[in-house]
């Protein structure tokens, strides 16, 4: 039997399928990439002998333009980022698995397909704007409910990003719930239980590592958020003892001060130490909830 | 008529006090429900009402076409919004075909063992990069190493990267969802596996790609971190009313680096300014993305499989 085709379609072909295994396997190359040419602008920096890495961690003094003696511990910047997406997640976690429950269990038809649509658009809202909001609208309304100095604070950050984070936990958590198998409600409302009841007992037990990765997952988009809280924290470097003092994040100061960095100085490398610092944390998060998923899939 | 009460059976399914209980208990938690729901959804109208309230009355076509002047207190925002258009575009063009070919790859030859797993994982974890971390990456790599400079090209090739999660999200459900009937009927009249994609698989899927590829967009458009040190920069003039006023290798203004330009850097800005840019910028994002859900729930209610 001979071929019909010509020898250009069939090496076309061999060609194109080369293409869609490089493109394949470009998420992977990107991941490293990433990794690599972060690293490769900070590390010099930590061979230098004034680079401590336990000072790097655990000081919280952040001076890189002093003139008399540059510091750069930043811990002050690790608990600026922890406050605030703590305060953020006590918000976040009820409001948007409360939300995730009513979605999917207690609305139908036309309610539930707009609603779906709000959280989407909410979701689609630019962090800038978010900060600008947070800047012109959060800050006046802090200072007047809370009669407090700065309305640039913790709080104001946390609202913005609970704000931000919970569509991501309604859209998980709503497929979490929706995962579990319809046998199990039946059997609840066969048993007598009210709707409430069948989420309290079945549901949620069912359903909550699916949960746990949905809150997971708003965690890792509210540690890597940038520009909404460099507009809305206040930017004072401080470990912050209520939630209305002023902090400062990681992100937020790779955001402000690369700018003025000159290129390859050790404030610059510094910078850069600190993306590698954000990455891992999120790296972390991530896995952790891509393998809390998986778990259930396995099941 | 006395009769009539005493025949009347005692009630089987009545209301006791437990199940009383239980109704009551199941109106208080379908209440609080709403109220979250509520407190989610209402901040959105108040947000996009404001925001549109402070600034409408400063957009006017003649907004839109002019080049911020007077220190970016006065004129309007021309090369600002070309920016933003210049980068989703650039971006776009290298995204949307790796992202597909990327998503064919998973959805159509990958096997299921430890290496694919490893290839979605890493998409995951693209997804979940800090956007303020692309943007070092896109400073060393694009600007620095591969020695473009800050630029057009090098801030979209960030921004790609950034946004591919969406796009070969999207196109793997839209290749998910054509039936593997279909596949199998075009191998069996010979059709390669290349061809099998080509004629049927991509055509059958084109708008649930299509979606992904709008939602990326407006993905794309509000973005900052990630242009802020690769190209985007704080004033630029160009000529007004030339699409073509940018090249790749220029650097060039963005909507949203211009909000946070305005917002934090000029002083004695008029009030209605920042707000103007804030409702351009959403209206933007959340018309394209509107376009995206509606354009997906049409394609769900006309399916024929």
């Amino acid at each position: 039997m001979t071929s019909s085709r010509s020898a250009l379609s069939i090496y076309g072909e061999k060609a194109i399928e080369w293409l869609i295994r490089i493109c394949g396997v470009s998420a992977i190359i990107f991941v490293f990439a990433i990794f690599f040419f972060v690293f490769r602008e900070g590390a010099p920096f930590l061979a230098d002998e004034k680079f401590s890495l336990w000072k790097f961690l655990t000081s919280t003094e952040w001076y890189p333009t002093s003139m008399s003696n540059i510091r750069y511990g930043t811990f002050a910047l690790i608990a600026g980022t922890l406050s605030v997406t703590g305060v953020a997640m006590l918000i976040a976690v009820p409001f948007g698995l409360g939300a995730a429950i009513f979605v999917s269990e207690f609305c139908t038809g036309k309610l539930r397909e707009f609603l779906k649509v709000i959280i989407e658009l909410l979701a689609a809202i630019p962090s800038i704007v978010w900060g600008f909001i947070g800047l012109t609208v959060m800050n006046p309304v802090i200072q007047t409910v809370f009669h407090v100095q700065v309305g640039l604070n913790v709080l104001n950050a946390a609202i913005l990003l609970a704000l931000m984070s919970i569509p991501v936990m309604v859209s998980i958590g709503e497929d979490a719930l929706k995962a579990v198998p319809d046998s199990y409600r039946e059997a609840a409302i066969a048993l007598g239980a009210t709707r409430w009841q069948l989420i309290w007992r079945a549901l949620l037990p069912a359903a909550k590592n699916g949960l746990l990765a949905a809150v997971l997952l708003g965690v890792g988009r509210a540690v890597g958020e940038t520009m909404a809280v460099l507009m809305a924290t206040g930017h004072a470097v401080n470990v912050p003892h209520s939630i209305f003092d002023s902090v400062r994040t990681l992100t937020a100061t790779i955001a402000a001060e690369l700018g003025e960095a000159s290129e390859g100085s050790p404030h610059y490398r510094v910078l850069f130490l600190i993306g590698i610092l954000l990455f891992t944390i999120t790296f972390i998060v991530n896995l952790v909830a891509d393998f809390v998923v998986k778990g259930i899939k396995n099941k | 008529m006395t009769m009539h009460a005493q025949i009347q059976p005692a009630p089987q399914f009545g209301e006791t006090p437990f199940t009383r209980k239980k109704r009551r208990n199941e109106k208080i938690a379908q209440g609080i429900f709403a109220v979250m729901v509520a407190c989610i959804v209402i901040p959105l109208f108040l947000i996009v009402g404001y925001l549109i309230k402070e600034g409408v009355s400063l957009i006017s076509w003649e907004f839109l076409t002019t080049n911020p002047t007077g220190g970016m207190r006065k004129g309007g925002i021309w090369s600002a919004l070309l920016g933003t258009f210049w980068l989703v575009g650039t971006s776009l063009c290298i995204s949307a075909p790796i992202g597909v070919l990327a998503a064919v790859y998973l959805n159509e030859y990958a096997k299921d063992n430890w290496f694919n797993r490893v290839v979605n994982l890493a998409v995951v974890n693209l997804a979940g990069v800090p956007s303020i971390v692309h943007a070092l990456f896109g400073l060393g790599a694009f600007v620095l190493f591969a020695g473009m400079g800050r630029s057009i090209i090098a801030a979209s090739l960030t921004l790609a990267i950034m946004t591919m999660p969406v796009i070969i999200a999207s196109t793997k459900e839209a290749l998910a969802a054509v039936p593997r009937q279909f596949r199998e009927a075009c191998w069996n009249v010979g059709a390669t596996k290349w061809q099998t994609i080509w004629r049927i698989v991509l055509p059958n899927s084109i708008s649930g790609i299509l979606t992904g590829v709008i939602l990326q967009v407006s993905r794309t458009a509000g973005e900052t971190a990630p242009i802020m040190f690769t190209g985007a920069v704080f004033y630029r003039k160009i000529e007004e009313g030339n699409l073509f006023a940018y090249g790749l290798g220029d650097q060039c203004m963005a909507l949203s680096m211009h909000l946070f330009t305005v917002t934090t850097q000029v002083t004695n800005a008029p009030h209605a300014l920042p707000f103007a840019i804030a409702t351009v910028l959403l209206a933007f994002v959340l018309l394209v993305n509107l376009t995206a859900i509606l354009f997906r729930s049409w394609l769900r209610s006309r399916k024929k499989w």
